[in-house]
């Protein structure tokens, strides 16, 4: 069995559904005031909404018997556009309710154009610990097309504060395989963040999702899906890259310098237990999964009225767990051992070792540890284990 | 009144055949016929206004929602003349349009003296027209050419009159004009339908000869078999024998069709009606057939009789491999009343259990095809139609090919194939256009003639194999529409003729196989192959796709191995999603046929075998 973190852990998400714009390839659930048709400042919005969000607290309180948090999550949507005092409201609430662990991890998600020295001086002093930057791109064309606001310039500027303010892990996401980005551009962008004072990066390769600009943009012949071939090629630069600057990869997407890898989601990989809080938002405890009604307004009227803001749920069968398992241990470098597998599988096990999916080394110690080339191929070799 | 109650006219098997007169309407699809029986069911009062419904002798209701008729009705009609002021009894045999049921059509046209050539005047005269319009002149039916439609705005009489005319050989004024919808006209034409056609002549002495042109199957009364009286009679309680099987059969009923079964004592010299004989099988009376009486049987059978051959091919199986039990039930069905449908189990790798179908041309598949879908609820693949060809092989041997499967693979001495003449009548702007595409099919050009100063008629030999296809969709988009086509089939010439394999991997898959022209066998070579590039997923290797013909590569695409295949975010609100995709997934491979190694998705051979149904059916109507 692989490694659960104790069932006496309950981390938190908390989901920002709010942004200033929204990004071309974006289908997270988030709205702009524009499509909220809302009068109120952010500011407003911001204070009520973290209201509704303690009683949600309340609710997990209530509901589980964990004692203590290690991680705490807060994702978007923009989660910088709210106030500092609001985000370390949360905090102080789950503090008061549960116990945060020592070294308890808390993330916020970022946009570069939301963030002064001043204002990440509060939310450092609000109790978040670790920052992850929404960078995309070095380059302006790429940004163009992602319909990201920043200025790449701002970047160094944000990052230099974040140190400044006192925060020590500090995150850039990257994106790559955005329709006109050249090879060259690809690597000006990794450069460009690892030349950052930073201890984390992530890299992911753009997915054109149903009902995006972006997809109606791809489907009027605007812009044109790069080769999966090419998109290849730039996971393998960006891994051979980043594990020359020192940063070793923990998950097929994240790479971080020792140390720093982000303990929040390796929980999610785990299978430990979290709650999600806000709308939208999706929780795991002990092979329930769970996730809220979609809409800020939906959310507030179930909150308003004493309900759970649940939306659906499921309950894991041992044949789901199973394969739950296999899906997301092997993202991780020796998450899984041959020993949780039946003699077919590790037939299959053995074609793929003999294919160079996996390191040889860890193998020969009973351990999975998918190569370069397997990591691309990571849903196939998944796809085979379960059938 | 011109109308005899049913009641007072001369009855079955009582009525002079002086008085009688055997007619059909001969009309290209839309003209109007089944409007124009209509109106004679009307004015004749056979069907009282209230009862009546349009169209009212289309009983499938295929035939009601396209259109068109396809089986054979026959009907008694009493009129009194308006210009002799005497009864008479007008049987209209209503016959098939379309070319596939030409033999049905002929044998129609057997049974009749005369013809009610119909033409739309505001449309003209159109390749199907013509083609009945010969069948009948070759069966020396007297022809009455009757302009239809003169209510419409567009009507342009006097120039069809023209043309008519110089077809049949009379006068322009000998043209009657009606409008089947209104009811103009149609009282002179049932006047002259007494006046210019013959009556039947026959011996009431000599042995019974019944003509069987029709034959349904009912599910409550088992083979209704619409007969025309020669000579002598049959009466209820005769033993009938069919001349072909030489089987003895009771007569259960028999009667005339008022336009509903209406049972009498027998039918006389020039009558026409039905029996019923308690059969089940349509196949036991069939289309062509004499009948005679079986204490007193003839020894000289009416007109020749033939089997209807199947001229297209084409293979039917479930989506639902375990529907194949429901396909087969549904085919036993359709055949009762179709004798001219045949299939035989066929087994294809690629596609699984299902059948090998013949029809007798594309609107039959068509119909057949309907008539499951809709009747069965069977989802359905089809293969792709081809026709039968006769392979010679280097011993000598004859080999008859239906499936490209049957190909024989070792040295060839000839391959013969089906062809037909086809005849195009299209507005003369088109010539060019129609010449060319005739010509890239294989046509030979028999011959031209103009039927009016802006319309022509142009006549090709085809090879069938050409025309089963999308022959008929490529003809209208060329012409803009304006283009009719007939064929008929001539018999059989050789063809240069290959069979083009492909394989996935170096392996044959059988079911996409195809027995073309050589000089097309590059284009499908290419076609296919490039075809499944698209439909086949990439896999962890390359795969080659390749035509052949025999060991011989024509033509080859190549689908690279995969090399990125993975999700890249998948964070707490992601996995209950891509673990439920897993899981679809699995189920997918389950429905993934392989071949060699090779992942085929059953997806993949429904779009590379699937014909295009879609656009032939809405260029057929």
């Amino acid at each position: 069995m692989a490694p659960v973190a104790a069932s006496s852990d309950l981390s938190f998400y908390i989901h920002i559904p709010y942004c200033v714009k929204r990004c071309g390839y974006c289908d997270f659930n988030t709205y702009t005031p524009a499509e909220l048709k809302v009068e109120s400042s952010l500011t407003e919005i911001s204070h009520s909404y973290i209201d509704l969000m303690m009683r949600e607290i309340e609710m997990a309180r209530a509901f589980s018997d964990a004692k203590t948090v290690p991680t705490i999550f807060f994702g978007g949507g923009t989660p910088s556009l709210m106030e500092p005092a609001d985000l370390g409201r949360v905090i102080a609430t789950i503090a008061d309710h549960f116990e945060l662990s020592p070294d308890c991890e808390i993330t916020m998600e970022a946009n570069p154009d939301t963030l002064t020295l001043e204002r990440l001086k509060r939310y450092r002093e609000a109790g978040i610990n670790r920052l992850s930057i929404g960078m995309q791109s070095a380059v302006s064309h790429v940004l163009q097309v992602l319909d990201r606001t920043h200025n790449p310039a701002n970047i160094e500027k944000v990052v230099g504060w974040a140190r400044e303010a006192g925060f020590d892990e500090i995150s850039l996401d990257l994106i790559y395989g955005t329709p006109g980005e050249t090879m060259d551009d690809w690597r000006a962008s990794i450069e460009a963040a690892l030349s950052q004072d930073i201890s984390h990066i992530s890299a992911y390769a753009l997915i054109v999702e149903d009902g995006t600009k972006l997809a109606a943009q791809v489907r009027r012949g605007e812009f044109i899906i790069p080769d999966d071939d090419e998109t290849a090629d730039k996971y393998l630069l960006a891994d051979q890259l980043f594990h020359e600057a020192g940063f070793e990869w923990y998950e097929i997407s994240n790479w971080s310098k020792p140390g720093s890898s982000c303990r929040h989601n390796v929980a999610y990989w785990k299978g430990a237990n979290w709650w999600g809080i806000g709308p939208g938002a999706h929780s795991h405890i002990n092979g329930r999964r769970w996730w809220n009604v979609k809409h800020p307004t939906a959310y507030r009227e179930r909150i308003e009225e004493g309900h759970a803001p649940m939306q659906a749920n499921e309950v894991l069968t041992e044949e789901e767990m199973a394969r739950e398992e296999i899906m997301l241990l092997l993202r991780l470098p020796a998450g899984l051992s041959i020993d949780s597998f039946n003699p077919a599988q590790r037939t299959a096990l053995e074609d793929f070792v003999a294919q160079g999916y996996f390191e040889q080394d860890p193998w020969e110690q009973g351990l999975l540890t998918l190569s370069r080339s397997g990591r691309l191929i990571a849903d196939r070799i998944v796809r085979e284990l379960v059938l | 009144m011109p109308a005899i109650p049913l009641a007072k006219a001369p009855q079955p098997s009582q009525t002079n055949p002086a008085q009688i007169r055997n007619f059909c309407i001969i009309a290209h699809i839309d003209h109007g016929k089944s409007t124009l029986a209509d109106r004679m069911l009307g004015i004749t009062e056979v069907v009282e206004q209230r009862n009546m419904r349009a169209q009212y002798l289309d009983r499938m209701d295929i035939e009601r929602e396209r259109g068109i008729t396809i089986k054979s009705q026959a009907v008694r009609l009493p009129w009194r003349s308006g210009i002799d002021g005497q009864e008479y009894i007008l049987n209209m045999i209503d016959t098939p349009g379309h070319v596939d049921f030409t033999y049905e059509v002929s044998r129609s046209l057997a049974a009749c003296e005369g013809a009610v050539l119909l033409v739309d005047c505001a449309q003209g005269i159109e390749a199907q027209t013509l083609a009945n319009l010969y069948l009948a002149m070759e069966n020396n039916l007297t022809i009455i050419p009757v302009l239809n439609k003169i209510d419409l705005p567009a009507a342009q009489p006097e120039k069809f009159a023209q043309e008519l005319a110089k077809l049949i050989g009379c006068e322009p004024e000998d043209c009657l004009r009606v409008s089947g919808k209104t009811g103009a006209g149609v009282e002179e034409l049932l006047d002259q339908i007494v006046k210019q056609i013959p009556a039947p002549v026959g011996d009431p002495e000599a042995p019974a000869r019944a003509l069987i042109f029709d034959s349904v199957y009912d599910s409550y009364r088992g083979v209704v078999t619409y007969v025309r009286v020669v000579d002598g009679h049959l009466s209820t309680r005769d033993q009938i024998q069919m001349f072909s099987t030489g089987v003895r059969h009771e007569m259960l009923e028999v009667g005339v069709i008022s336009p509903e079964p209406v049972p009498s004592k027998g039918l006389g010299v020039g009558e026409v009606g039905y029996l019923i004989t308690g059969v089940k099988d349509v196949r036991q009376s069939r289309v062509g057939d004499t009948v005679t009486n079986y204490q007193r049987p003839t020894d000289k059978a009416l007109a020749g009789y033939k089997d209807p051959r199947p001229m297209v091919f084409s293979g039917l199986f479930p989506l639902d491999g375990a529907e194949y039990p429901m396909l087969r039930e549904a085919l036993d069905k359709l055949q009762l009343n179709d004798a001219a449908l045949v299939f035989e189990p066929e087994n294809s790798a690629a596609l699984g259990f299902g059948f090998r179908c013949g029809f007798l041309g594309l609107l039959h598949m068509e119909i057949v095809r309907e008539r499951l879908e809709r009747e069965a609820g069977l989802a359905l693949i089809s293969t792709a139609p081809n026709v039968v060809y006769t392979v010679t092989d280097d011993g000598g041997n004859e080999l008859i090919v239906t499936n490209p499967s049957e190909f024989p693979d070792g040295k060839i001495m000839k391959v013969e194939e089906p062809i037909v003449r086809a005849t195009v009548l299209a507005p003369s702007e088109f010539i060019g256009a129609i010449m060319e595409l005739c010509q890239q099919r294989r046509g030979t050009l028999l011959g031209m003639d103009y039927l009016s100063e802006d319309r022509v008629e142009i006549r090709y030999t085809l090879p069938l194999a050409e025309i089963v296809f999308d022959f008929f969709d490529q003809l209208k988009s060329r012409t803009r529409g304006y283009a009719s086509l007939d064929y008929e089939p001539i018999g059989e010439a050789e063809g240069d003729l290959v069979k083009v394999d492909i394989l996935l991997q170096g392996e044959k898959v059988d079911a996409f196989s195809a027995i073309v022209h050589r000089e097309k066998a590059y284009t499908y070579g290419v076609m296919m192959t490039t075809k499944l590039r698209e439909l086949i997923p990439r896999q962890q290797f390359e795969i080659p796709i390749q035509a052949a013909i025999g060991s011989r590569i024509i033509a080859r695409e190549s689908i690279r191995a995969i090399r990125k295949d993975v999700l890249a975010k998948c964070y707490g609100g992601d996995i209950s999603r891509k673990r439920k995709l897993l899981e679809k997934q699995k189920e997918g491979k389950k429905r993934m046929k392989m071949v060699g190694r090779v992942e085929v998705p059953q997806e993949a051979f429904i779009a590379a075998l699937t014909t295009d149904d879609e656009k032939s059916k809405e260029a057929k109507k």
